[in-house]
C-alpha cells in the first residue's frame, strides 16, 4: 500500500542555521531527508513512520569537500558522485571512492549522501566500513554548538546513533597521514552494482619488514551495526604474516563477529566469508 | 485531514517549458509528471530505485523519480522522455535503439534512453564496461542486455560521426 503523502510534512530550510532553529524549536522529532534513496522507498512502500520531515538536499553549507594540508573533510550532504568526481578523494581515498562506485547505481549516486549513508545507520551500508578503516572523524552541529567524535564511536547499537534529536551530521574528516599503508576492500554480494553487502571489509595496514605495524579494519554485515573489528586488528598487531597469524586472525574474527540470517545470507556463510576475506588481505601482504 | 494545507505550490522546468504544480511537498516527481503534468513516458516499476523505469534527469544528473519529493525539485529543471526528440524527430539516441533492437516492451525504454544520455554526456565514446556501469541501474526483463549495449554503442558512433563533420 501507497503512503498518503498528504499525511507528511516536508520543510526546506533554504540554510543550515534555518535547519538548526526548526530541529532546536520543535518538541517533536523531525527526520532529515537528502537524497530520498533510503526515506522514499519507504514512503512508496507505505511504511515511512515520520510524519515530519525537513529536507537537506542542496543546502551548500552542507554539500563540499574542502582539502587542508591535513585533511580531507567531506560535508554530509556530499553524494557519491560528488565523491567519486574529486581528485584528491579518489587519488589519496580510493577505497572510499571504490564504496561510492558500488553503491547503488548511477543514479542512486547522484542523490544519496554520505552523510545519509552514515546516519541511516544501516549495519550493511557500503561506506562505514572504509570509514572506519580510516579511522574518520564526524563533526556534529547544533544550535547549542558543534563537536567533533571519533566515527568509530558514533553507532550505539542497532539503528541508534550519538546523533541527538537537534543534531546534524555536518561533515566527515579523513586525515591524510596514510602515506605508505596498504588498502583493501571487498564487497560481496549478488552484483556490486544495486545489491546490498552480504558481506563487505575495509582495511587500512602498515607493515614493516614483514611486520604488521598498524591494522584498522572496518565490517559491515558482521555486527549490529557497521563496526571496526577490534580483536582480530589485536590478534595481528606486531605479528609477522604467517600462517600461524593468519588461523589467530580467522579465530579472532570469529569470535567477535555476531552476523545474523536474513534474506540475503546465512550467518554461518557471512563468519566464513568475513574470515577468508581477511585471510586474502593477509595473503597479499 | 492531517496534512491538507500542506500543498505548496512548486515551480520547475520540465522540459524547457516553466510550469507551476500545486501538491503536497511529499509527493513524488514520478507521480507529478504523470497524474498533474500527464507525461507518461517515465515509468514506475519497483517504485524503490532499483530499476530505472521512471530515471529522468534533474539539472542534468540522472535520477529516479519515484525517490525525489516533489519540494526538492523546486526551481530545477527536468527533462523527461518526451523532451528527448528533437522537434518531433526522434533522437539519435532512440533511433539506434529502434534500429538495434533495443527495445522489446518498452517499459525500461525510457529510463535506458535517458540513462543512455547522461552517460554520453559525460562519456562521448564508452567502452562496454563503461555502458555497463553507465546503465547498470537500469533494469530490461526482455533484451537480455546484448542489443542495448550495441544501441548505446551506436549511438555513440554516430554522434561521433556527426561532430567530425561538422
Amino acid at each position: 500500500m501507497r503512503s498518503n503523502v498528504t499525511e507528511y510534512e516536508l520543510t526546506a530550510p533554504g540554510s543550515l542555521d534555518a535547519a538548526l532553529q526548526i530541529l532546536a524549536d520543535s518538541p517533536d522529532r523531525y527526520t532529515p531527508i537528502a537524497g530520498g534513496t533510503e526515506l522514499m522507498v519507504a514512503l512508496g512502500a507505505g511504511r515511512l513512520q515520520p510524519k515530519k520531515l525537513i529536507s537537506l538536499w542542496n543546502l551548500k553549507e552542507l554539500r563540499f569537500i574542502e582539502v587542508t594540508p591535513d585533511a580531507v573533510i567531506i560535508g554530509a550532504a556530499s553524494t557519491f558522485t560528488d565523491i567519486r568526481k574529486h581528485p584528491i578523494v579518489t587519488a589519496e581515498f580510493s577505497i572510499l571512492a571504490q564504496a561510492a562506485s558500488w553503491t547503488g547505481s548511477i543514479a542512486n549516486q547522484n542523490r544519496g549522501t554520505l552523510g545519509g549513508n552514515i546516519v541511516n545507520a544501516s549495519p550493511a551500508a557500503d561506506s562505514p566500513p572504509v570509514l572506519l578503516a580510516y579511522d574518520a572523524a564526524v563533526t556534529l552541529v547544533s544550535i547549542r554548538g558543534i563537536r567533533t567524535v571519533p566515527y568509530r564511536d558514533f553507532h550505539l547499537s542497532y539503528k541508534k546513533t550519538d546523533l541527538a534529536q537537534d543534531e546534524l551530521l555536518h561533515s566527515i574528516t579523513l586525515s591524510r597521514n596514510i602515506d605508505g599503508y596498504t588498502t583493501y576492500i571487498r564487497k560481496v554480494g549478488t552484483r556490486n552494482a544495486q545489491a546490498i553487502s552480504k558481506v563487505a571489509i575495509a582495511i587500512v595496514a602498515r607493515t614493516n619488514r614483514g611486520i604488521i605495524e598498524s591494522i584498522r579494519i572496518g565490517a559491515a554485515s558482521l555486527r549490529e551495526t557497521p563496526a571496526r573489528l577490534i580483536a582480530t586488528e589485536q590478534s595481528l598487531m606486531s605479528q609477522p604474516i604467517a600462517p600461524a597469524t593468519i588461523a589467530k586472525a580467522r579465530a579472532a574474527i570469529l569470535s567477535e563477529t555476531i552476523p545474523i540470517d536474513d534474506i540475503r545470507s546465512t550467518a554461518k556463510y557471512r563468519s566464513v566469508v568475513a574470515a577468508n576475506l581477511i585471510e586474502e588481505f593477509l595473503q597479499t601482504l | 485531514m492531517a496534512g491538507f494545507e500542506m500543498s505548496g505550490q512548486i515551480q520547475l522546468t520540465i522540459n524547457g517549458k516553466e510550469k507551476t504544480v500545486e501538491t503536497p511537498p511529499m509527493k513524488r516527481l514520478l507521480d507529478v509528471l504523470r497524474e498533474d503534468l500527464h507525461l507518461t513516458g517515465a515509468k514506475e516499476g519497483c517504485g524503490e530505485g532499483e530499476c530505472g523505469a521512471c530515471a529522468v534527469l534533474m539539472n542534468g544528473d540522472l535520477v529516479n523519480s519515484c525517490l525525489i519529493p516533489i519540494l526538492q525539485t523546486q526551481g530545477a529543471e527536468i527533462t523527461t522522455i518526451e523532451g528527448i526528440a528533437i522537434d518531433k524527430k526522434l533522437h539519435p539516441i532512440q533511433q539506434c535503439f529502434l534500429e538495434q533492437g533495443g527495445a522489446q516492451c518498452g517499459i525500461c525504454t525510457p529510463g535506458m534512453i535517458l540513462a543512455t544520455y547522461h552517460l554520453l554526456e559525460k562519456t562521448p565514446q564508452p567502452t562496454l564496461l563503461q555502458i555497463q556501469e553507465g546503465l547498470n541501474g537500469n533494469l530490461c526483463r526482455c533484451t537480455g542486455y546484448m542489443r542495448i549495449f550495441n544501441a548505446v554503442h551506436a549511438a555513440a558512433a554516430k554522434a561521433t560521426s556527426q561532430s567530425e563533420t561538422q
